[in-house]
């Protein structure tokens, strides 16, 4: 296996301006997914999906103007920071777990671990059973209607084959979107995030980059500049397939509990009290 | 009701994807699932027994379930042309793929061991499917609570203890009352007994499993959810204590047996319910992960 790909989106100097999410649906050829009016601030999109590889999210943050109690004029709570208004925004992409819940659950292998770490759907094997879609922890992977098949990020693996870098990193003007070996890029964020703290941004924090969190680290992280569930991220995300063996323990528990239950009604001595259906069939 | 939670998120929005499995294709698919696995193993008691005429029943009513149910999941498909991928491998971590093995065995022999009963050919071949199937019929019946608690949506994983005994007890209730349904009372002792004992499981399970989940149960007992939760526990008592006095009365047995049908039904479509109001409102992915981010790292 080639050295392991991936993504980090540092959202601090992200400016919304979703080239990547229009690169994207360039270069994949990705249908639109209708045009509406959200409501939330500049963000139309919504939600990632069947055809909506790259997500921005946009949040409008106001602090609220604090009354001084010795009666002053008062003034913007900038929590020291001298803080006013802030637009938060974050381009989300497929995280590429470690752990995959969507790969582990796919039964026809569609779903597949490439060359580059990443984890792509193939297709042409695809058949729509649809379990990826509710086990993916971050509400990625979805099925496009009126096609039938599972769709996500494939962080551009025919673009990375051809020793390209995918298109959303590509497009974007700030680098907020940054592409390389997972390695690297965890030592590139690790230094921005020191150089965001060292400048007073206490709220600055990683997500995703460790391997020790419930999917084993993810392909994709962002560095962010509040907590995760207010960019639409499950603050502790885990593929539930690590408890499978807990499962099949009480499932077998249970089918064993099914047949003792069959077993004893059949012979013991319970049936006896069923008005002598017993003795009727025995005639 | 446990106060309301505080939370952040992002405009309400879900955080996870809700399941796209359709109604009416998927949950009776699981109750079909489940009337087949425990019907099978009704009729590999019933022959060890002699309990023919109620053998009979469940072998047919185990073949027709998981031939059945095999055509709802081959519907239920995005691209249904390609049903047999779920044959191209078998995958341990999927649940969905083991399922798809369990019950194209189960699918198969029971298929045999019903046409043999109903021809009288093979006898011995078809006795032999049958008791292959006392393996894969308890399989077939709880496997798919796996397949469910194998997400990331919190009302079908945190209850990934419980599903399997709610699916077990409805599947018996189900094979239960198909058994009493087309059984001469006379005959279907045995099957008023099993169904006595799965209304019995259904309904201690379900009420255990939303005592234990706590604010994560709350989509079980809400909305349409709720509804068809509460329905199907009230069949499931009262077909089960009809099926306890229906004796030879025909008439008795059809009521308790239409009425548990339709408990295990309920209980079915209430499960995927509950599911995708689960996945609908991000309180309950985004609360319990901060409570347990919080308990590790205090602030």
């Amino acid at each position: 296996m080639a050295e392991r790909m991936g993504f980090f989106t540092d959202t601090s100097i992200c400016i919304g301006c979703k080239a990547c999410e229009v690169a994207c649906k360039e270069w994949n050829q990705l249908p639109d997914d209708g045009f509406v009016f959200e409501a939330t601030s500049y963000d139309n999109t919504g939600a990632l999906g069947a055809s909506t590889w790259r997500h921005v999210a946009f949040i409008e943050q106001s602090r609220p103007v604090r009354v001084d109690s010795d009666g002053g004029d008062g003034g913007v709570d900038g929590g020291g920071d001298g803080g006013v208004d802030r637009w938060l925004m974050s381009s989300d992409v497929c995280k590429h777990c470690t752990n995959a819940a969507c790969l582990d659950v796919c039964p026809t292998g569609a779903l597949f671990r490439t060359e580059f770490g990443t984890v792509v759907v193939q297709a042409d094997i695809c058949n729509g059973c649809g379990y990826c879609v509710p086990a993916c922890p971050f509400g990625v992977i979805d099925r496009r209607e009126g096609d039938g098949r599972a769709w996500k990020c494939t962080m551009c693996y025919d673009r990375q084959i051809g020793g390209l870098e995918p298109a959303c990193a590509k497009a974007c003007p700030t680098d907020s979107i940054q592409f390389g070996p997972l390695d690297e890029l965890r030592e590139r964020a690790a230094d921005r995030l020191a150089r965001l703290h060292a400048d007073g941004h206490a709220e600055a924090r990683l997500y995703g980059e460790s391997p020790d969190d419930g999917v084993g680290g993810a392909g994709a992280f962002f560095l962010l500049l509040d907590e995760p569930e207010v960019y639409g991220l499950p603050p502790d995300p885990v593929a539930t397939t690590r408890d499978l063996p807990s499962m099949w323990r009480w499932a077998g528990a249970a089918a064993l509990s099914l047949a003792g239950a069959v077993a004893v009604t059949f012979t013991g001595t319970f049936t006896g009290a069923f008005a002598g259906g017993r003795k009727g069939a025995r005639r | 009701m446990v106060p309301e939670a505080e939370f952040r998120s992002y405009y309400g929005r879900p955080v996870i994807k809700a399941p796209i499995w359709h109604e009416p294709h998927m949950p009776t698919y699981l109750y079909l699932g489940g009337l087949s696995g425990a019907s099978s193993v009704m009729a590999v008691m019933a022959r060890l027994t002699g309990h023919d005429r109620l053998g009979r029943t469940a072998r047919v009513a185990a073949a027709l379930g998981a031939s059945a149910g095999a055509g709802l999941l081959a519907a239920e498909l995005g691209r249904p042309e390609r049903f047999l991928n779920m044959l191209r491998v078998f995958k341990p971590t999927s649940p969905m793929s083991v399922g798809s093995w369990i019950l194209a065995v189960q699918g198969g022999l029971s298929a045999v061991a019903a046409s043999s009963e109903l021809t009288g050919m093979l006898p011995a071949v078809g006795d032999a499917a049958l008791l292959a199937t006392g393996v894969t019929g308890p399989l077939t019946a709880t496997y798919t609570a796996v397949l469910v608690a194998d997400t990331a949506v919190p009302a079908w994983h945190e209850a990934y203890r419980e599903l399997p005994f709610l699916f077990a007890g409805s599947a018996l209730a189900s094979a239960g009352a198909a058994g009493m349904l087309a059984t001469p009372p006379a005959q279907a002792g045995p099957a008023r007994a099993v169904a006595v004992l799965g209304a019995a499981m259904e309904t201690v399970a379900g009420a255990v499993m939303e005592r234990r989940l706590g604010p994560a149960g709350e989509p079980y007992q809400l909305g349409r959810a709720g509804v068809l939760m509460r329905s199907a526990r009230a069949q499931a008592a009262g077909g089960g204590l009809l099926a306890a006095v229906a004796g030879r009365s025909r008439a008795l047995a059809a009521v308790s047996g239409l009425a548990l049908t339709a408990g295990a039904l309920c209980t079915r479509f209430g499960i995927l319910a509950a599911g995708r109001a689960s996945a609908a409102d991000p309180k309950y992915t985004v609360v319990p992960q901060r409570r347990r981010l919080d308990g590790e790292r205090p602030t």
